[in-house]
């Protein structure tokens, strides 16, 4: 048996609660979701908003930036640094985090999460 | 084979270690020493007396000999030589055997026979015991004087200095300083250089008579006029050790020294002579280079090996009381064969000269004074015989216009060149390690000792380690990150001549990509500490780290610590008790930090502006704990309680850390004050650290506790508070612009070439000429300070930052989870 998990888009904050070139972060149900609003770029990213080397919630706080071509962010207690894109660590760890579709629509962020984290 | 070594100074003991390394047989070594601390660097003896211990000095542990197998027997003299049993015996009695015999007894101070020299307070300058004597003695001194003007005289004088005789007259003897060194124009400038410095120098001044009761009060010369000195350091030449070659009828020289061969022998097959002891063609060489080469040499001739001693080159180097002075090849040649360069600049204290051939072609020697920058190079010039530029003057004074020749200097010399004299180490022995790896100046002088002897050469061999990079097509540049291809100091500087007020401004006109963790704190530091505006600003906010972002150190489980600033640890009743409700209000874990405040752990990030309200309510600003900037400045007491205190070291501290508060820098910065010489507040452990004397206040700098604790430095005495103030405007300033990024000032000191000396030159004697501009540039951030806690509870905007949820900004994190110890909370253990 094929057990299909329904996806939601879900408004996450208005735009303006996101600073330039940083996050925040978004309760949405139990889960802490860091959104951030990457200006340089002109682009949004979504990501879960714990640290998954010591299980911190902190990577809303972190540093954005790119190493190379690939959006990144760096968690505040030990700068690992985490591919905003795939979630892939870019520390050289094994750990990554989950990552959000997002959309911006008339000035309004939303996610795209699956039904059961509501 | 047994191989007895008399005498364990700098060239006794490279001989050993030479031997150690070169011999493939197992050797039966025994070292005799008089003095009773194994081999110390004789060169580098004046630093003791600027915070190096005996030991920083030593030039191998008692132990390296033990693991090389070598008997190390010190404060045992050898009284006699029996050169037809071949044995030596000992002061204490020892007999032993020889196969071969080397003295290395090296030279004592050479001591003109003047009426009154046995008088107390006069000493000569050789050994750490005579260190040790001078010490003793210049608390009670106040004027001093040193006969001899040569290279040992004026390093004699520094010593002086830095015992804290600054009244200190320099004798020589000939009509110039450094007679042997330096011409007449050389020494005039360097004379009214040394003079800017506060030694008093007299050339062409014999002395007649040291007059005194049972110590010295005075000195009188043959012209007739008179000194009143209370302390003399005689350091007028030295005189080879020979007594025991003489006694064993060894062949000496008329004046001395005991005569060796090309091989290092002397007129007996089986004993060898090195280092200063010995008389090679008629001469004495008293520098450690030749002397290491003939260590060198004795070792090949024990060996077997083929190796001569050809003479030396006595071209030197050296920072005199921070003045720079060379001599290179020939320095005074003159005549129908040679042509003279000369520059000189009265105004800053420079003196070039260079002596060429006749067709311009040859550069044969020279001098510098003030500025030796090219030395290394000059040198390399002059040995190897490259050719000179179409304008040779461009070799003292640089190409002016045209095409600058840039690196050519290192890459035309030859892979033969002597790079390290000290350790005759090649330029192709130090490209050839580059290309097999060694891609730092440390790596290479662990693997071919180059630099590690005097260390002029390390700024030479760090050219030819990024030349060598760059041939092989590595990037050696010490830049930022990926982002921006300068160093903190070069984007400092075009932040501040472009008025770039942003980070994202900064990216847009000096970088590339979208930044990341190492450069954004890096920017907005440098932001922080040129324009001194609220950072949290312009989008600043983002630009920062966490912490910064924030206002407050974050901490384990995701809650922040909250920290008043405290100005030297002085605090009403009133106020603790405010301290006390707020934690109790907000349940915090309370500790009392090491910088003589009060730490409060365990906020909420939302709570932040409400705790901060309440704080600046009753008076307490930020302590800016959470930034690269300054943290406190530690008192003692001082003398409003204290029985020995000297000064108010509280009110001082106080306006100090009131004055740096908020500024930040490519660290965080340490303050400290004590009211006496009891150092209550261990301000010598600070990036600045100040302490009463007498007179005023000393003024240390660049010390730090940490992984590596280092102990700061005396940069200057007896300053009134005023001075003491415009020269930490000056040294933290310079810190600020020149600092690599996140380096305090030990490590940035460690780096600086030239070292206390260079920066003492910057900050107390203002060499560079920017002082007052250093100065102005403190006082704008000065002026600039505002506490950006009470600035963000005060705006709305930045407020509203201050929650964990966006979308919820009155809920806390619920994943924040505390237990508790000792009746307060902590934090829970990492999952």
């Amino acid at each position: 048996m094929v057990e299909t998990t329904k996806q939601h888009w879900i408004l996450a904050c208005p735009t303006h609660d996101v600073p330039e070139n940083g996050g925040v972060c978004v309760k949405v149900g139990d889960q802490q979701i860091a959104i951030f609003n990457f200006t340089r770029r002109g682009e949004w990213y979504a990501t879960q908003n714990e640290c998954p080397h010591r299980h911190q919630m902190a990577l809303s706080r972190g540093m954005i930036g790119s190493a190379g071509e690939e959006p990144k962010v760096a968690c505040p207690f030990h700068k690992k640094t985490f591919s905003l894109k795939s979630g892939e660590c870019l520390s050289g760890d094994e750990c990554s985090i989950a990552t959000y579709p997002v959309e911006v629509r008339e000035g309004n962020v939303f996610l795209l999460i699956d039904s059961h984290e509501l | 084979m047994k191989i007895i070594i008399v005498g364990n100074g700098m060239v006794g003991y490279k001989f050993c270690e030479k031997l150690v390394a070169k011999s493939e047989v197992h050797l039966d070594l025994t070292v005799f020493g008089e003095e009773i601390r194994p081999a110390y660097d004789r060169v580098h003896l004046s630093e003791f007396f600027s915070g190096k211990s005996a030991e920083d000095l030593q030039l191998a542990p008692t132990s390296w000999y033990t693991e090389q197998g070598i008997v190390l027997i010190v404060g045992d003299p050898i009284l006699a030589i029996n050169r037809k049993e071949k044995t030596v015996s000992s002061h204490s009695g020892l007999t032993m055997a020889y196969d071969y015999l080397v003295l290395a007894t090296g030279s004592s101070a050479f001591v003109p026979p003047i009426p009154g020299v046995e008088k107390e307070g006069v000493f000569i300058y050789r050994t750490i015991e005579d260190l040790e004597m001078m010490q003793a003695w210049a608390p009670k001194a106040k004027t001093g004087a040193v006969i001899g003007g040569g290279l040992l005289g004026l390093e004699a004088a520094k010593a002086m200095i830095d015992l804290g005789v600054t009244n200190t007259h320099v004798i020589e003897f000939a009509p110039r300083l450094m007679p042997r060194q330096i011409d007449d124009a050389g020494s005039s400038v360097l004379k009214s250089k040394l003079e800017t410095l506060g030694l008093s120098i007299h050339t062409s001044k014999n002395t007649t008579e040291i007059v005194g009761e049972s110590a010295i009060s005075g000195m009188r010369f043959q012209d007739e006029s008179t000194l009143n000195v209370d302390m003399l350091v005689i350091s007028a030449g030295i005189k080879p050790r020979d007594e025991l070659a003489i006694a064993a009828q060894l062949n000496v020289g008329p004046r001395g020294g005991i005569v060796v061969n090309q091989q290092m022998f002397t007129s007996d097959p089986a004993i060898l002579a090195i280092g200063e002891c010995a008389l090679f063609e008629g001469m004495i060489f008293g520098l450690v280079a030749p002397g290491y080469e003939m260590a060198e040499v004795a070792v090949a001739s024990i060996l077997g090996t083929e190796k001569v001693f050809l003479g030396f080159d006595m071209s030197t180097k050296l920072k005199l009381i921070g003045v720079d002075v060379a001599s290179f090849g020939d320095p005074f040649i003159a005549g129908s064969e040679a042509r003279s360069i000369v520059f000189e600049d009265k105004n800053k204290g420079i003196y070039k000269r260079i002596n060429i051939s006749k067709d311009g072609k040859e550069l044969l020697g020279g001098i510098l004074i003030g500025d030796a920058e090219q030395y290394n190079l000059l040198l390399q010039t002059c040995k190897n015989k490259v050719v000179l530029p179409p304008n040779p003057e461009d070799v003292i004074l640089g190409s002016r216009g045209g095409e600058s020749d840039g690196g050519a200097g290192v890459t035309s010399l030859p892979d033969e060149a002597v790079i390290c004299s000290c350790e005759a180490v090649t330029k192709g022995e130090i490209c050839g390690h580059v290309i097999d790896g060694a891609v730092s100046i440390e790596e290479i002088k662990k693997c071919t000792k180059a630099g590690t002897g005097c260390g002029g050469c390390v700024p030479m061999v760090k050219d030819l380690v990024n030349y060598t990079l760059k041939s092989q097509g590595i990037y050696v540049r010490n830049v930022i990150c990926e982002h921006f291809a300068y160093s903190r100091q070069e984007l400092l500087d075009l932040v501040r001549l472009q008025d770039l007020r942003s980070y994202d401004a900064v990216l847009t006109a000096h970088g590339n990509g979208d930044g990341c963790e190492t450069c954004k704190p890096l920017v907005s530091s440098i932001l922080a500490s040129l324009w001194n505006e609220l950072i949290l600003d312009k989008g600043n906010d983002t630009a920062q780290d966490s912490n910064d972002r924030f206002l407050a150190n974050i901490q384990k489980g995701g809650t922040y610590s909250v920290v008043p600033r405290i100005p030297g640890g002085e605090i009403t009743p009133d106020k603790l008790i405010v301290i006390g409700q707020v934690a109790k209000e907000f349940n915090l874990y309370t500790k009392i930090t090491g910088g003589q405040r009060i730490d409060l752990f365990g906020a909420h990030l939302s709570d932040l502006p409400i705790i901060w309200e309440q704080l600046i309510a009753a008076g307490f600003e930020s302590g800016h704990a959470y930034g690269k900037a300054l943290r406190t400045v530690k008192s003692c007491v001082g003398s409003t309680w204290c029985r020995f205190g000297l000064h108010d070291s509280v009110s001082f501290a106080i306006q100090i850390e009131e004055r740096y508060r908020g500024i930040r820098a490519p660290h965080k910065i340490k303050g400290g004050v004590s009211g006496c010489i009891r150092e209550c507040a261990e301000a010598q452990s600070k990036d600045f650290g100040i302490i009463a004397t007498e007179k005023g206040w000393n003024l240390h700098v660049c010390g730090n506790g940490g992984s590596k604790p280092q102990h700061a430095l005396l940069l200057a005495s007896d300053l009134d508070s005023e001075t003491c103030i415009r020269f930490i405007d000056r040294f933290l300033m310079f810190y600020i612009k020149t600092a690599d990024p996140l380096t305090r000032t030990a490590t940035w000191l460690n780096k600086l070439d030239g070292g206390m000396d260079y920066l003492r030159n910057v900050v107390v004697n203002d060499s560079l000429g920017i002082g007052s501009e250093l100065e102005s540039e403190m006082q704008s951030l000065v002026d600039n300070y505002v506490c950006e806690w009470k600035a963000a509870v005060e705006n709305p905007e930045f407020r509203k930052r201050f929650s964990h949820f966006v979308n919820a900004p009155e809920e806390k994190d619920p994943t924040v989870q505390f237990d508790e110890l000792r009746y307060q909370k902590k934090a829970q253990a990492w999952k």
